[in-house]
């Protein structure tokens, strides 16, 4: 399987970016199922503005779950809640040149944290959730 | 950086004195041993010869080995050969376990859901032993089969083979045991043991890639599983691969000759890196036996908190080849099917590593791992919520 990781992939992996919590965080989101091999929690502070100015993510799960989940926050870091809502699992991938297929769904599942993460941060500032649908990859 | 094999149950190297036995037979005595010249003849007692040896190994006759591709076609042929006769006489129920090599798993589920046979996959305990009780609950007199492996090859139970071959000859039910782990490292007689079919491959004892054999008592006429010419007494169609089949007779004369000194040896250092292991990472849990009843060269443990490919590609970076039981290692979403039948949970099983030892494996290399490996799962548990779940709730956080 190491053969088929891209070296974005295993540098993300071997030194992922943004690892941790953040105690008094805005926003709190988590994905995926212990079941599967994959659980993803993420952490956002956002100011006044709704800038993400903080982002760090917990994960349990193979080496393109833990790559995906460093990129995704590298991707939302210092953007807007809105544009943050708009990543898709396609542009984390993309961003790590490629998942391999089967793995396609370590991506899935950091869009979702990060939808979670966000919806956290909605609810708490009185903005109305949004609905989010499971999807494959 | 350091070079650590520890996979040796996926594979081992061909030792140079299997190869160079092996050698002459693809250049020079290149000959189709069905061939009626002289030049053939070297080809067949090459055969002959390691069919002695093979038989001489396991106690068995030499007319009671025949060579196949491998261990995964000897499996086939034992299974699917024994079923499909069987039926004629009425019997039509096969009897396993839940933690076989997916070469008898997936054959019997095959033959379940292709042919309509029935399949009674029994239970083993938490650490991977079949219990007697349960086979006999699940004999009937439909039983045309029974096949239990001899040793595992991820947590390294070895089996009660003797006590269930017993049980089977009472009874006139052939027994089956798939031993392509076991009898690389063990000693196995299958007169005394009551066994009546074998399944060996070359490649885990130092042997080429690509030959098995199966061992057939006696008497037993299974269905042909190769349809073909009339090599091996007409009952397995192919040219016979004469290099490999070289390679597995020497293989195994060596593996026999050596089994004194390399037991104790590889025994004593899978102790060492197993005591190691749980001295020095908190919450490892072992899966498997201890001492003598596991396989001399096989550590199997789960790290809660830490996925298993995670673990084998930060091991990779330090040079250190594993195994994992991890659904992130195969094509499924599902973790390891042996792990999950010793009641292991989902989260424990995609945490394994399977480290398997052998004849290149020195007391530095297990000191080497024993160095890397806490830093690496510290590590990996500290960036895991899972890992931080589990603490809270044993209320160490």
């Amino acid at each position: 399987m190491a053969l088929d990781y891209s070296q974005k992939v295993m540098d993300h992996f071997a030194n992922p970016r943004n690892v941790g919590e953040i105690a008094d965080a805005d926003g709190v989101g988590e994905a995926g199922n212990p079941k599967c091999g994959d659980i993803m929690k993420i952490y956002l502070k956002v100011n006044d503005a709704g800038v993400i100015e903080d982002v760090k993510f917990k994960t349990f799960g193979c080496a393109s779950a833990i790559a995906s989940s460093s990129m995704a926050t590298e991707l939302i870091k210092g953007k807007t809640v809105d544009e943050a809502w708009d990543l898709t699992n396609r542009a984390v991938a993309e961003a790590l040149d490629g998942l391999p297929p089967i793995k396609m769904h370590c991506s899935v599942l950091a869009e979702e944290a990060i939808h979670a993460a966000l919806n956290d941060y909605r609810a708490k500032h009185g903005m109305a959730v949004i609905p989010t649908e499971k999807h494959e990859d | 950086m350091q070079n650590v094999y520890m996979d040796y149950t996926a594979t081992t190297p061909t030792s140079p004195e299997v190869l160079k036995a092996m050698t002459p037979y693809f250049t020079e005595m290149f000959g189709n041993p069905s061939s009626v010249y002289s030049f053939s003849r070297k080809s067949r007692e090459a055969i002959e010869k390691a069919r002695g040896q093979v038989a001489a190994a396991l106690n068995a006759e030499p007319g009671e080995i025949y060579f196949t591709s491998s261990g995964t076609e000897a499996d086939n042929w034992a299974l699917k050969g024994t079923l499909e006769k069987a039926r004629a006489a009425g019997k039509d129920h096969l009897i396993t376990t839940k933690i076989e090599h997916h070469a008898i798993l997936h054959t019997a589920a095959y033959l379940e859901k292709l042919h309509g046979f029935r399949v009674t996959y029994l239970p083993v305990d938490s650490e991977g032993f079949v219990r007697m009780d349960d086979l006999e609950a699940a004999v009937t007199d439909k039983t045309a089969l029974v096949s239990v492996m001899f040793a595992n090859n991820e947590v390294g139970t070895i089996e009660p083979v003797a006590e269930i071959g017993a049980f089977c000859r009472e009874r006139g039910i052939p027994f089956h045991t798939d031993a392509v782990q076991a009898a690389a490292q063990l000693d196995i007689d299958v007169k005394a043991m009551n066994i009546d079919m074998l399944s060996l491959s070359a490649h885990k004892m130092y042997g080429p890639k690509g030959t098995g054999a199966l061992y057939l008592r006696k008497g037993l006429r299974p269905e042909n599983f190769m349809h073909g010419g009339a090599q091996e007494h007409g009952r397995r169609a192919s040219t016979e691969n004469v290099a490999g089949i070289v390679g597995l007779g020497a293989a195994i004369e060596i593996m026999k000759a050596r089994l004194s000194q390399d037991q104790p040896r590889i025994s004593a250092l899978r102790d060492k890196l197993t005591d190691g292991i749980l001295a020095r990472i908190p919450h490892a849990k072992l899966n498997g036996a201890r001492g003598e009843k596991r396989l001399p060269n096989n550590v199997n443990f789960s790290f809660i908190g830490v996925e298993g490919e995670t673990l084998l590609l930060d091991l990779d970076v330090k040079g250190i080849s594993g195994s994992t039981g991890s659904a992130c290692s195969s094509e499924s979403l599902d973790p390891s099917h042996v792990l999950l039948a010793l009641g292991l949970s989902h989260e424990l099983a995609h945490g394994s590593l399977r480290l398997t030892l052998g004849r290149m494996t020195t007391e530095e290399q297990v000191d080497y791992v024993l160095e890397v490996l806490p830093e690496i799962v510290a590590r990996r548990r500290a960036m895991s919520p899972l890992w931080e779940d589990y603490l809270k709730q044993r209320g160490e956080n």
